[in-house]
């Protein structure tokens, strides 16, 4: 596994030079690789964790469980791309165990998650059953902790 | 009671550490940021903490033999001959300690009578000292040089030898500088040891954390060097465990007895649940050891980096997890300089001299922490080192 991926995985502000001096290689076959990486889709985005909760711009999220029908010749491709570009939903997976699709969404309201459950995901045919999931509190996300902080325990000895 | 006249004269000239009071500052400050803790930012890996939970579910809350658990002395033998090509007796040559620290001071007491000295290459760690002068040695520093990475070379310690001398301390890779020793810098001290009655006593707690190609190389593995060499070890930084309190010494058997003697009346063993836990370190954690390695090796090569974009001259480190610059440029002492960033950019890091006369402009900076902190920390560096060309 390249390191560079690891190191852009966990800290996004990071310049081609401090990545690069990180690797012991030189910062342009670092860019190069990374061109490389935005090409092939390997690197799908940057963004920025937000602790929405701080700023009182939270909403709801959701977390849906699906039971669909495979298609013959599709399997559950087509349905989990279908419901992947309505814009409400943030992640869709497939599952292993009691429950084909996870679907995470968000939205302004309750009304709002059970609205697009009961008027877009429910009708769609392939959809056999939802089950929705509110989150009421997020402790730790993509990596990283949400509304409590890790401690530097570590406390003054000689050294 | 007038206490000053009840302390021994030992402890009474036992010098303190010098690195207290930028912490305490530091620890009431409100948005202080610190490089200066020297222990592993990572917990113990999982595996290790589980073994020491599982020790203490069975009831094993005894005492164990004075020597340490046979298990993982047999552990550790193993360990050491494939990381570093050492061969020790786990039954006479090895002695299970309270850290590494432990070790240090029960081989310094065994060896070492009042009028001996006690070679000690500095900048160093901080206890080689003070515990030396408790027993009456005379400590007898080595400045090491920055245009020397920091290396002891033959002729300095040919220098300082004197029919006198008993002990000669060896601490590589080194706590402040990061200075490591390689085997052709071994050779040439070795040839200057062997035929001669001086005992080494090599602290090579962060034996593994060297950055480079080639693994660490203790001296105690030249040949004609077993027999005059102490080796000092333990887990607190290659496994991050330095809260378990687990070290070790080994070394010729008569040695080993004598420092046993002290470990038996000082401390009787050390602590049971650690030493369990020690054993899963030992044979199932090399993995783990990399991960830390690499991680390590990362941040530093972020902090050199950084340094260069700041121009602030650093010879590159390739063990432990310090920097250690130079700060003379600045046309500060290493205590002012280390005040004035405290005071003015609420960065704490440590003045070079208090791990010895010849840390005098310089200063050690930890990498020891996340790569966000290190971020923050040394763009404050950055713009304090700014300001004061400035000015």
């Amino acid at each position: 596994m390249d390191k560079l991926l690891t190191i852009m995985e966990a800290n996004a502000r990071l310049s081609l030079e401090e990545m690069a001096a990180m690797l012991g290689e030189a910062p342009e076959a670092v860019a190069k690789r990374i061109d490389e990486y935005a090409k092939d889709g390997v690197i799908r985005g940057t963004r920025t964790l937000i602790n929405w909760e701080k700023v009182g711009g939270n909403g709801v999220q959701a977390l849906i469980d699906v039971r669909v029908s495979p298609k013959k010749g599709h399997g559950f491709d087509e349905i989990a791309e279908m419901i992947s570009m309505l814009d409400e939903v943030d992640g869709v997976m497939l599952m292993s165990g009691g429950y084909d699709l996870s679907v995470s969404i968000s939205g302004a309201t309750f009304q709002d998650v059970a609205m697009f459950v009961s008027r877009r995901l429910s009708p769609l045919d392939d959809v056999l059953s939802t089950a929705t999931h509110f989150v009421l509190r997020t402790y730790k996300k993509d990596g990283a902790l949400y509304g409590f902080e890790n401690k530097d325990e570590r406390e003054s000895a000689t050294l | 009671m007038d206490y000053e006249k009840l302390i021994s004269p030992g402890a009474a000239q036992m010098r303190p550490s010098g690195i207290r009071k930028f912490f305490d500052i530091a620890a009431e400050r409100k948005d202080c940021i610190t490089l200066g803790v020297g222990e592993p930012d990572f917990k113990t890996p999982w595996s290790i903490r589980e073994a020491g939970i599982k020790s203490l579910e069975r009831g094993r809350t005894f005492y164990t033999s004075n020597s340490g658990l046979l298990e993982l002395r047999e552990e550790i033998a193993k360990y050491l001959n494939r990381r570093f090509n050492l061969h020790y007796s786990p039954k006479t040559e090895m002695l299970v300690t309270v850290g590494g620290s432990e070790a240090i001071d029960a081989c310094i007491r065994a060896l070492v009578s009042p009028g001996d000295e006690v070679l000690i290459p500095e900048p160093s760690f901080v206890c080689y000292h003070p515990i030396t002068t408790l027993v009456g040695g005379t400590p007898v520093p080595i400045p090491l040089k920055n245009e020397n990475a920091f290396r002891l070379t033959a002729e300095e310690l040919k220098a300082a030898i004197t029919p006198r001398t008993k002990l000669l301390i060896f601490p590589f890779p080194c706590n402040p500088t990061g200075a490591v020793m390689r085997q052709q810098h071994l050779e040439e001290i070795a040839e200057v040891l062997r035929g001669t009655n001086i005992t080494v006593l090599s602290d090579e707690i962060y034996a593994e954390l060297t950055y480079g190609n080639t693994p660490h190389v203790s001296i105690a593995s030249l040949p004609g060097m077993a027999e005059r060499t102490v080796v000092v070890n333990g887990f607190s930084k290659s496994h991050a465990m330095t809260g378990w309190r687990l070290g070790y010494a080994c070394g010729p058997a008569p040695l080993i007895a004598a420092m046993t003697k002290i470990h038996q009346a000082a401390i009787m063993c050390a602590p049971t649940t650690s030493q369990y836990a020690a054993i899963v370190a030992m044979r199932d954690c090399d993995d783990e050891v990399v991960a830390m390695r690499d991680e390590y090796n990362m941040r530093r090569r972020f902090m050199m980096k950084r340094f260069e974009e700041m121009q602030l001259p650093c010879f590159e480190p390739e063990g432990a997890f310090y920097v250690f610059p130079d700060i003379r440029g600045c046309g500060l002492s290493s205590e002012d300089f280390c005040t004035t960033l405290l005071n003015e950019s609420n960065v704490a890091v440590v003045p070079g001299n208090a791990f010895g006369d010849s840390g005098e402009g310089f200063v050690r900076i930890s990498y020891a922490y996340s790569l966000q902190h290190l971020a923050e920390a040394t763009k404050r560096i950055e713009q304090f080192l700014k300001k004061r060309r400035n000015a």
